[in-house]
């Protein structure tokens, strides 16, 4: 019962220190700050130890259950009239979840220590952005997973349009317009589960139990799936993110890739897929296709682009597209896969954002025709980037390979000849990945040029500066040399899901 | 444990030694990497190169250990392998039960022993070596940890139990190789060949990829052990696909583990990014060409050689890349003007033969096939490296890479030592009896006839008098050329830079020089016994239990073919006389070819122009024709349905707002008639 308040904390928090920094002086740049970040660091710690309880002590379904089994669990009436329940707890892939959001949560903050120009209402959008967020990753009540994940898209909306740079009220409106629009298809999907199950219920756990009518989830399904990849990233429902994420502030563009899409292939697994089956059985050689379209076609614009922020929101592209090949084989291996990819990306890409960040603060440019050597200037942020690009263009030992071969190898082993073709896409991408990777490291590290008139400005990374990139890249480490107990955690948690697509 | 696990072998101190063959160049990585590379690049490469002499010693406690303890025990160890531990990395469950597991494990077996040993020995003295040679370069301190992470990951793919690490480690070489090609990241060629050489190997490792995925999962293992057996040749061996597109699993699995290999060894047409690769610093070529990187991927087609050896295709394409590799780049090597660039075509020559000698195991032999190529690798590791040594001291010596600039110098009497060390490793690449390369060189010849693949032996006897003839041409520009007044301006700089700084030889770089000369002209006669001895004996078996049958064990080629190193030595001989004769006999030698440039001369010099071609696909095909369009599609036709919608949307509102017109009158009016409206349909009249 306690370790239950303590995942409600996980969003309360934010929330609390949110309204702490509404009273708090706005002249206090540095206060301001600090509460945020001590806010997000007692998250940190809070879920960290959470995630350490629950590998010790994992819960396990029956072997041939289809009912996630919950740890820290809550369940209350909220709505009593509509049945609307604040119904919350993990399992491990909403526990990994919420460990990648609070990681990347933490060091989004510091990323974001010099923000001086309103920096009271920054922080609070941020905090609400996570509080969110984190609602959202623990919600097993669909309208209370659909409020938190509406939650984030007004701080969202503020942080681009405000916050941002360029084109900047432009792609603040585009993306929001895109995902209210996957929102719309969400609520439709949920509304119809809620009124098809005949128990009027929001409850996941509860309708996971109901074997809807075919005809209904032939419907649904398309609509609650497609709703979250247009949030996933999906091609080619992608085109919110290049925008976003080149117009936002870094803390913004780290959590939007990092954690914020993550929420949509999440939600596509653990709503669409787990309530679904029949619907995604029909619809998923579609959902394949787009896909592996997505994974090659993010890869081949990427390679095309100047500026180092859409060359990142597209190889997000095409990273997110594996979450969803992944996703789509409908096996083990492939759902592991692409669980481990959303955290995989999560880290590398909030990284990559990161280092964005402190390059373009020192150069005052994005694009990479304007740099060059900067290795010699700043060795830290240098080697950061290259493993980096490393680990996004799937080097072993980082962990973008212990999850691309799980999607891979699902692919190979779902024994249909779609499945082999559209991983055999995928696995050729690799290639074009390598090119826009060390394109854009090479140009901008390497070379005899220098960047900027005055190679002075050009310092390395502070001691503050280097927390949130040691911890990303430790993370990354770690994952990639020691997935395996993760793996068996997180297929623990998918055998459930699996045996309901079985059903 | 199961049936196609080997048996974990435990014999404490080996056991230990086998943890040590790993660790301690990664220690010595990690150390220097992140701490006292940046205090002190003297300490770094010293501690590197201590780490790394221990990593040889253990070897050697491997080695012997393996000798006194696997070797003598058949009856425990029937295949002659052991694992000496193995540790789970990932678990995949394929559904119904069936585990696919990716491993970090230590194989113990002749070929693995063979390469810990040379990699760890030669990795030892080319850090030796750097010592001296990075003495004055700025990222020196950056130097040493990348080469003990280079050692350390080819260590580890060596010592692979399954294709899983194999690939694991694979990558790694490949992501080092790439650090250490572009160590000088200011200068533009190195940058460029480091990319070349990522993305071209990369290429070729999504194929591999593909074909370990396949083989893995139709075979239930990513194991050698399990893979080299007769059941998952079997297993795999049925077609796949339908109507007209369909495959043998087998040849397809394979010939995409083939295709990795073919990118790492630089077969033909992957070949360009080896000789690029030498922009790196002198002991990095050394390693990448010797005992680390490119002989990766020739040890990978070994290391599944029963595997393949069941697959007929596979093994014909292995063997065409190979010949036709060897000769080709023998024929570039001619031509070629900078010391490391023939050095490179060289080494692509001999990866060649050494695949090719893999190629004509389909025959009878199968064994002697794979002893061939075996002890090649393990013959040009110590001669290719000293001549890269070598060829780095004299460029130390006199800051150029290009051959005639070399001759100027008259470094024969300035740098004795070496010239000598280099003349042993001529010879020894030229296969001069009773130097290393001769024999390695005649087990090819004699392997390519017992298995009558006449094909491969002309194109190996092609390739010897091409090697002849172009090492010679090597030798004697660097030492007996005098071909001053050839390039006058050039040659003016190269001796005010010898004014500048004195030829002489640091004894830091001459010791590993002179140590490896000694492997380089015996090892053929004492390593002979262990490769047709125990080495044969696993490839023998290997082929069998994949389904070909070898039809005597005995050394065959005695009665067959004892023409052959009289043939191969004859033309070795009538190659190096040739050069002899146009490059230090006639003494304007160095112009001979490059004076009168005929059309074939030039060809062999543009390498085929091959690499033009490349920079057409790459920048043109895949660039202009590929990419460009499809981000213009990204921009105006994907990105542009957003914008269409937005617009159709704004339309639409202006339509509505024609109603809005500000007018009270016409607003009271509308009310009105709305009201009326409701009545009429709702009222009780209704």
């Amino acid at each position: 019962m306690q370790a239950s308040c303590l995942l409600t904390l996980t969003w309360v928090m934010p929330l609390l220190s949110a309204l702490a920094l509404l009273a708090f002086p706005a002249r206090s740049v540095a206060g301001v700050k600090r509460i945020a970040l001590l806010a997000n660091g007692i998250n940190l710690a809070l879920i960290a130890w959470l995630s350490a309880v629950f590998a010790l002590h994992p819960p396990a379904a029956a072997p041939g259950s289809a009912e996630t089994v919950l740890a820290f669990a809550a369940d209350y009436a909220w709505f009593p009239a509509w049945h609307i329940r604040y119904h919350v707890g993990v399992d491990a892939i909403s526990l990994a979840m919420m460990l990648l959001a609070a990681v990347v949560v933490f060091c989004a903050t510091m990323a974001s220590w010099n923000i001086q120009e309103r920096n009271k209402e920054f922080f609070i959008l941020l905090q609400v952005l996570a509080a969110g967020v984190f609602g959202s990753f623990i919600a097993f009540d669909l309208f209370a997973f659909f409020v938190f994940n509406e939650l984030t898209l007004i701080p969202t909306y503020l942080l681009i349009g405000i916050f941002g740079s360029g084109r900047k009220e432009f792609a603040a409106m585009k993306l929001n317009l895109m995902l209210m629009g996957g929102s719309a298809l969400i609520l439709l999907g949920i509304l119809g589960l809620y009124f098809e199950s005949g128990i009027r219920s929001f409850d996941i756990i509860e309708l996971s139990r109901i074997p809807f009518d075919k005809g209904f989830q032939l419907w649904a399904f398309p609509a609650l799936f497609l709703g979250f990849a247009i949030l996933g990233n999906m091609f080619p429902f992608h085109i919110w993110s290049p925008d976003g994420h080149a117009s936002a502030p870094t803390a913004v563009s780290m959590f939007l890739a990092g954690v914020h899409m993550k929420l949509g292939s999440y939600g596509c697994l653990r709503i669409a897929m787990y309530l679904l089956p029949e619907g995604c059985r029909a619809w998923m050689d579609v959902f394949m296709a787009l896909a592996a379209a997505g994974v090659v076609w993010g890869a081949v614009v990427a390679a095309k682009q100047k500026d180092l922020k859409y060359l990142n929101a597209y190889s997000s592209v095409s990273h997110c597209g594996l979450v969803f090949l992944g996703l789509a084989f409908l096996n083990t291996v492939g759902l592991r896969g692409a669980v481990m990819q959303m955290l995989a990306h999560g880290f590398i890409t909030a990284l990559v954002f990161c280092l964005i960040g402190m390059i373009y603060a020192r150069t005052h440019t994005r694009l990479i025709p304007q740099m060059s050597g900067l290795t010699a200037r700043m060795p830290f942020l240098a080697v950061s980037l290259v493993i980096a690009g490393f680990a996004a263009l799937g080097l072993p030992g980082l962990a973008g390979f212990a999850a691309e071969l799980n999607v891979f190898l699902g692919g190979f082993s779902a024994g249909s000849p779609l499945a082999v073709i559209c991983s055999t896409l995928a696995v050729l991408s690799i290639v074009v990945t390598a090119v826009y990777v060390l394109r854009a490291t090479n140009g901008i590290l390497n070379g005899p040029g220098q960047t900027g008139a005055d190679p002075a400005a050009l310092t390395d990374a502070g001691w503050l500066e280097k927390i949130p990139v040691l911890i990303l890249l430790a993370c990354i480490l770690a994952m990639g040399l020691m997935p395996g107990r993760l793996a068996a955690l997180l297929d623990t948690a998918l055998l459930p899901i699996l045996n309901n697509l079985n059903r | 444990m199961g049936d196609t696990r080997l048996a974990a072998f435990a014999w404490e101190p080996m056991h230990c030694a086998a943890y040590g063959i790993l660790l301690l160049p990664l220690l010595s990585f990690l150390i220097n990497g992140l701490w006292l590379g940046r205090k002190s690049a003297r300490a770094s490469a010293w501690t590197a190169t201590v780490l790394m002499g221990a990593t040889a010693a253990l070897s050697i406690i491997v080695a012997s250990g393996y000798r006194d303890h696997i070797l003598t025990a058949p009856h425990l160890f029937p295949a002659r392998a052991a694992l000496a531990f193995e540790h789970t990395w990932l678990d995949f469950s394929l559904g119904s039960g069936a585990v696919l597991s990716a491993r970090l494990g230590f194989y113990l077996d002749p070929i693995s022993v063979m390469m810990v040993l040379v990699i760890s020995f030669i990795s030892f003295l080319v850090n030796l070596y750097s010592i001296g040679y990075m003495k004055d370069d700025a990222g020196a301190g950056r130097f040493f940890p990348l080469l003990s992470f280079f050692s350390f990951t080819m260590l580890g793919l060596v010592v692979s139990s399954n294709l899983a690490q194999t690939f694991f480690f694979w990558e790694l070489v490949g992501a080092a190789s790439y650090l250490l090609i572009g160590f000088w990241y200011a200068k533009p060629s190195a940058v460029a060949a480091s990319k070349k050489a990522f993305i071209l190997t990369r290429l070729a490792d999504a194929f591999f990829l593909m074909g370990l995925l396949a083989v893995g999962v139709n075979a239930g293992s990513f194991d050698f052990a399990h893979l080299n057996g007769p059941e998952a040749a079997a297993a795999l061996n049925h077609s796949v696909g339908a109507g007209l597109v369909t495959f043998n699993l087998l040849s397809l699995g394979t010939l995409g583990i083939y295709m990795g290999a073919w990118g790492k060894s630089a077969m033909f047409p992957f070949h360009v990014w080896l000789p690029d690769a030498m922009e790196g610093p002198t002991p990095v070529s050394s390693l990448i060409h010797s005992a680390t990187m490119v002989v990766a991927g020739v040890y990978l087609t070994a290391r599944l050689y029963p595997l393949f050896s069941a697959a007929e295709y596979t093994l014909r394409v292995v063997e065409c890349t190979g010949a036709f590799t060897a000769v080709f780049a023998a024929a570039i090597a001619c031509a070629q003007t900078d010391l490391k660039r023939i050095l490179a075509f060289s080494t692509l020559s001999q990866l060649g033969l050494m695949m090719s000698a893999l190629g004509t195991g389909g025959g009878g032999e199968p064994g002697a096939a794979y002893t061939a190529s075996m002890f090649h690798i393990f013959t040009h590791a110590f001669f290719k490296c000293l001549l890269f040594l070598s060829a780095g001291a004299v460029i130390h010596a006199i800051h150029s890479n290009d051959i005639r600039e070399a001759g100027a110098g008259g470094l024969r009497k300035a740098m004795p030592r070496t010239y000598w060390a280099t003349l042993i490793a001529v010879a020894a690449i030229a296969g001069i009896w009773p130097l290393s390369g001769f024999f390695s060189k005649e087990a090819i010849l004699h392997a390519a006839l017992a298995n009558g693949r006449y094909g491969a032996l002309a194109a190996g006897l092609c390739t010897g008098a091409l090697t002849a003839f172009y090492m010679a041409r090597y030798f004697f520009l660097i030492f007996h050329g005098s071909a001053v007044g050839s390039r006058a301006p050039h040659d003016s700089r190269a001796t005010h830079a010898q004014e500048a700084h004195p030829v002489r030889e640091g004894a830091l770089m001459t010791l590993p020089i002179l140590i490896l000369a000694v492997p380089s002209a015996l090892i053929g006669i004492l390593g002979k016994g262990f490769f047709t001895g125990t080495v044969r004996l696993w490839g023998a078996e290997g082929g069998a239990s994949a389904g070909v049958s070898e039809s005597a064990l005995p050394m065959r080629h005695a009665s067959s073919g004892s023409w052959l190193p009289a043939v191969a030595t004859v033309l070795a001989l009538s190659g190096a006389g040739i050069a002899w004769y146009w490059y230090a006999f006639r003494k304007n030698g160095a112009a001979f070819p490059d004076r009168r440039a005929p059309a074939w001369y030039r060809i062999l010099a543009e390498k085929f122009y091959i690499d033009e071609i490349y920079l057409f696909l790459a920048k043109r095909v895949a660039s202009k024709w590929i990419a460009a369009p499809a981000e213009w599609t990204e921009r105006n036709i994907v990105n542009g349905a957003f914008d269409w919608m937005t617009g159709a949307v704004k339309r639409l509102a202006f339509l509505q707002s024609i109603a809005q017109s500000g007018q009270v009158q016409a607003y009271i009016a509308v009310a009105l008639l709305g009201i009326y409206l409701l009545f009429r349909f709702t009222g009780p009249g209704y």
